[in-house]
């Protein structure tokens, strides 16, 4: 029997109130983080850079002005405005610089600046020139990987231009320890250095900053106990008195030590929270396993009767709200591939504990009932699934799907399990195991993982397979071969691997170089004192403090890939229909369709320089002219007719995605291309590299960079997402997706793989519907998938699928005794169903 | 595993039609011609053309047992996960009854549940061979007025009740299902009727109400058929709920959808 609480707790009116607050105005970028790190920075020069970063923290905490919002039972605010964000000058600041005048207009996460805001902002990053991660980066990257950059075969933006993050602290420790219990074992590691150590200079001054930080988190969190009490002075509704005074009690106790209650572990939990983002701009600070480190205080207090089960819930809602307090400006392009405001705070509930019992409690339900509270993306809420897991959590949870909002993500414990012992973890770590941001995998308090260190996209080294590693007129990758070499399939195949494993050790070398510039620029004294084994190691996070150490970046577009190779396998080699050299023209024609906005920029920019080789000038007019021809693409009819015949040939193909073995087996072997030559590189903190298959939303953006491929998909239009089948090309259902899906390798991509399925609402109706789904997610679970997210789909989807159909071909409305593909209804039906969706019905 | 049929389409992880996740194997032909019918395509038990979004669609294949358990077996995780299976749909397989007893038995003999959608419009030997291996008989009664079952089916509906009354008795799990056809059976006294019907021949006993969709209106359109109920629209949520409480007030375990 289950010996926990499964009932909804209700929702308290409050929570609704702090939610509109939270909404009613767009973010804003406030200065007063960027001024007051160049002010310290320009007084600590020439001092360690661990000690410049522990003054600037101290610095930032006493003088950064503070906020209580109306109603607020957990307070901490890094922004005066809600849902704001402040700035990191240390990791970049140019892009924000020059986008001064657009950040607010544009239509991925704008922000409202100021004048006043911009003024200051230019004054302090005159200071920075010179001085930042990015730059150093860049010095010790290799050319050809910042050439390989240019051309869009990876991107490494996310921690070229801002910090890391992409970490879970020991929470827990601070809510049992409190800062002052760390600071002890900080001093104690002082106590313990000796003069003569040869590592004396930075060991002490890393345990030095780590002291030095967390005592001025204790004071921040002081100056709200102040304002609190000062607050109540004025408060004129007794009951609000009440509440500031509660808090202020609560802010001078924690974080400085342990939490005596539920209510002060939720306000611990929170500076430690968003303190980790003040200090660093990394994004994905997850929470991790809340529901495990939460759960002796709210078990106290229940049992004490200290605190109701209502109160409780209303605590965690005012957590879910606060995590959606924090956002982040990112630069224009970043924004598009995470758009949403997001900064992927992944707090994960269920599972097993360290000795494999499962300890889905309590907290666990209320965790989704929060999330159906607030309905706001952040937390990014995940679930662990195992073979032990509580049938009525499972049940829970697809509740909570079933509303739409994209949540919870699913994650199966018996393939993470060992795919983290497979990359050195002990079996209890790995059963203690959290996700980070997207779909990261690693245990909390002991691992720098740096998961989201690159997006790689599988479909441009075939490109340049099919131009003998030439980009837009440059040769960027190596020469494979001419075509005509290729004669059997086996020739072809190797080398795209030659270009997949040139490409992968440049993305390799521009990691390491950005890992370095941040162990060398922005090592992080308070991160680093909740992560094992940096105090006793006398070094921090970014120099290779942790217990474990990898990096993780993540390749995307398999699904294009095998289905693009299964093509000129076919096509080419066994049916003889075709040549690889009319695959190529067809590629470079774009099958005869116009062309993207970009992909004519980029082929006109060639043009232009071809001409300029040459000798010639070319007028602005005429650069015009060659654009519109290039966009428009025109092409004789016969020609035309060529090309639309193989793409009718391809169409005709079977697809990843609809449970065929044979082309299932041959994606996995594609995955490969990816995930195994990584495994062969180690980083600068001494960890191993290891492969996430799955993007953001950057599938999109990096699509639009990609030309067409064998698979007929266009040229600027999205690739497949993470593990996912292409868009529209998984027809049988969803079951047939999960079984082709599961036949990749997923223990190899330790760094998380991301499976994502679409349905319409009639498929989760009632409980036969939820029974449904769930045996679904098990069904995938035991053919060891490793983690899969649902949209259940909105108005706006079905609205989006009527545009493009081609997109949502795998779209299934159901009704007893009938499904039905959407897209082959016709527009009044479609209609009829938009309608529907919109009432709840079905 | 060798008998051969004829079916026009499989679908998978269908949730409202049987119990778990199931896999419908929608059979060819059918006696009746209701006019409402979501799949008009699997009237005919000729292999015929259809124009689906714009392309040109053959409707119906010849299999064996063997070819359509290959591709049904592919699922069996979810099956043993949700107890589910195997259902029989449309079309009636009773058009079809070698193949589809033996397609029950196939499914039996892997282990999964089994079920079929069925008007029941045949005789009673014939149905009794798929009952060995059915465990769930998902029954169609339409209304029991003779002249409008037949002015809205091409067929009086005499031997249907006739084989409800037997199939109370001798099926291992019987469910009516009532589609709910405005200008049809879409009244308080309709549903009563039916409703009084079934408590009698088994009282207590299951009963869906299928609100009536237009799913199926384009297929007629691409058969080059003329679709009659042109000017009805499915029924309001209030007025399914009414007919639940009607049908309710029978004893009968009632639910809207399947």
């Amino acid at each position: 029997m289950a010996n926990f609480y499964t009932q909804e707790v209700a929702k308290s009116p409050r929570i609704q109130k702090l939610i509109d607050h939270l909404f009613e105005q767009k973010p804003q970028i406030e200065a007063d983080r960027a001024v007051l790190i160049t002010e310290s920075y320009r007084a600590s020069e020439g001092k360690p850079v661990i000690t410049r970063r522990a003054e600037a923290f101290e610095h930032i905490l006493k003088n950064i002005p503070i906020t209580i919002r109306p109603l607020e039972l957990i307070v901490g605010s890094a922004t005066v405005r809600p849902r704001s964000c402040q700035t990191f000058p240390e990791f970049s600041f140019e892009w924000l610089e020059q986008e001064f005048d657009t950040v607010e207009t544009r239509s991925a996460d704008p922000f409202y600046i100021s004048d006043e805001t911009k003024a200051k902002l230019t004054e302090a990053y005159k200071y920075w020139k010179g001085k930042t991660t990015s730059e150093l980066a860049t010095e010790y990257m290799s050319e050809n990987a910042k050439l390989a950059m240019e051309h869009n075969i990876f991107t490494t933006g996310n921690y070229f231009y801002n910090g890391v993050g992409h970490v879970t602290v020991d929470y827990g420790e601070v809510l049992s320890i409190g800062f002052e219990g760390i600071i002890k074992k900080a001093q104690s590691a002082l106590e313990s250095c000796h003069e003569g150590d040869s590592d004396y200079a930075r060991r002490s001054s890393f345990l030095k900053a780590v002291i030095k930080s967390l005592n001025a988190a204790c004071e921040y969190a002081e100056r709200y106990a102040l304002l609190a009490l000062d607050m109540a002075k004025q408060e004129t509704d007794p009951n609000r008195r009440m509440e500031l005074a509660l808090i202020a009690n609560n802010c001078a106790n924690v974080p400085r030590r342990g939490a005596s209650s539920f209510y002060e572990a939720c306000q611990s939990f929170w500076f430690v929270q968003m303190l980790l983002q003040t200090e660093s701009s990394g994004h994905s600070i997850s929470p991790g396993r809340f529901d495990q480190y939460m759960y002796p205080y709210y078990k106290r207090d229940i049992e004490s009767g200290k605190i109701t089960r209502e109160f409780a819930q209303e605590l965690i809602d005012c957590i879910w709200v606060k995590l959606n307090d924090l956002t982040k400006v990112r630069d224009a392009a970043s924004a598009e591939g995470f758009a949403g405001y997001g900064v992927f705070q992944n707090l994960i509930a269920g599972g097993q504990n360290e000795e494999g019992i499962d300890v889905t409690n309590d907290l666990s339900f209320m965790c989704i009932g929060a999330s159906m509270h607030v309905m706001l993306p952040q937390p990014s809420l995940s679930v662990r699934i195992w073979n032990g897991t509580p049938h009525e959590f499972l049940i829970r949870a697809a509740e909570l799907t079933r509303l739409g909002i994209g949540l919870p993500a699913y994650y199966n414990d018996e393939v993470i399990i060992p795919a983290l012992v497979s990359r050195g973890l002990t079996l209890a770590d790995a059963r203690n195991y959290n996700i980070i941001g997207c779909v990261e995998p690693q245990v909390s308090g002991k691992t720098d993982g740096w998961h989201d260190a690159a997006f790689f996209n599988m479909c441009r080294p075939l490109e340049l397979v099919f131009s003998n590693g030439v980009d837009n007129g440059v040769q960027i990758g190596p020469k494979t071969g001419a075509l005509p070499e290729f004669d059997t399939f086996d020739k072809f195949y190797d080398a795209y691997k030659a270009q997949m494993n040139y490409m992968i050790e440049l993305l390799v070398n521009a990691d390491n170089s950005i890992d370095y510039a941040h162990a060398e620029r922005c090592p992080l004294p308070f991160l680093s004192s909740m992560i094992e084994d940096c105090i006793g190691r006398g070094k921090s996070v970014q120099e290779g403090g942790a217990v474990y150490n990898f990096t993780g970046p993540q390749g995307f577009g398999i699904a294009n890939m095998a289905d693009s190779l299964c093509a000129i396998r076919t096509l080419v080699y066994e049916q003889r229909k075709y040549t690889l050299c009319e695959f190529a023209d067809a590629l470079r024609n774009n099958y005869g369709e116009p062309m993207s906005d970009l992909i004519s920029e980029q082929l006109t920019a060639t043009i232009v320089k071809e001409l300029s080789a040459k000798g010639r000038e070319v007028t602005p007019q005429e650069i015009a002219e060659i654009y519109s021809k290039v966009k428009a693409n025109e092409t004789s009819p016969d020609k035309k007719a060529f090309y639309q015949k193989l793409r009718e040939d391809i169409d005709a193909l079977p697809k990843f995605g609809n449970d065929i073995a044979e082309v299932d087996m041959f994606a996995r072997d594609v995955a490969y291309t990816y995930t195994r030559p990584l495994e062969r590189y180690t980083n600068p903190r001494g960890g191993k590299y290891h492969a996430g298959l799955y993007p953001v939303s950057a599938n999109v953006p990096l699509g639009a960079q990609t030309g067409a491929t064998p698979d007929g998909r266009l040229a600027g239009t999205p690739v497949a997402d993470g593990v996912s089948p292409a868009a529209g090309r998984d027809v049988k259902g969803p079951t047939a997706s999960c079984n082709s899906v599961s036949k990749l390798d997923h223990f190899i991509a330790s760094n998380g793989t991301l499976f994502n399925m679409k349905f319409h609402p009639s498929a989760l109706k009632g409980r036969s519907g939820l029974e449904g789904f769930a045996a679904l997610v098990r069904g995938y679970f035991a053919q060891k998938g490793m983690h899969m997210q649902f949209n259940v789909v909105s108005r706006e989807t079905l609205l989006e699928a009527q545009k493009y159909p081609e997109k949502y071909r795998s779209l299934v409305v159901r009704v007893a005794g009938y499904s039905a593909l959407f897209t082959t209804l016709s527009r009044s039906l479609q209609d009829d169903i938009i309608n529907r969706t919109e009432q709840g019905g079905f | 595993m060798n008998t051969a049929g004829r079916i026009f389409d499989i679908q998978k992880f269908s949730v409202h039609d049987g119990p778990g996740v199931r896999t419908i194997v929608f059979l060819k032909g059918c006696v009746l011609r209701c006019r409402w019918c979501c799949n008009p395509e699997s009237q005919n038990y000729k292999i015929e053309q259809m124009e689906t979004a714009g392309k040109i669609k053959t409707i119906g294949r010849d299999v064996t047992v063997k070819e359509v358990m290959d591709e049904v077996a592919k699922d069996r995780v979810y099956y043993g996960l949700s107890g589910g299976g195997l259902t029989l749909s449309g079309g009636e397989c009773l058009c079809q009854p070698e193949f589809a007893a033996a397609l029950l038995r196939a499914a039996h003999d892997f282990g999964f549940n089994t079920a079929i959608e069925s008007t029941a419009c045949a005789p009673i030997e014939t149905i009794r061979m798929l009952l060995p291996h059915l465990d769930h008989y998902l029954m169609d009664i339409k209304h029991v007025n003779p002249q409008k079952h037949k002015e809205f089916t091409g067929k009086d509906n005499k031997l249907i009740l006739d084989n409800a009354k037997i199939l109370s008795r001798e099926a291992r799990h019987l469910v009516i299902r009532v589609p709910v056809i405005p200008t049809f059976n879409d009244t308080v006294e309709e549903i009563s009727d039916i409703s009084r019907f079934v408590s009698e021949i088994m009282p207590g006993g299951e009963i869906n109400l299928l609100p009536y969709h237009r799913l199926g209106f384009d297929k007629y359109k691409g058969l080059g058929r003329d679709y009659t109920l042109k000017n009805i629209t499915p029924p309001e949520d209030s007025k399914m709920e009414l007919l639940l409480e009607t049908a309710k007030k029978f004893g009968l375990r009632a639910k809207i959808g399947g």
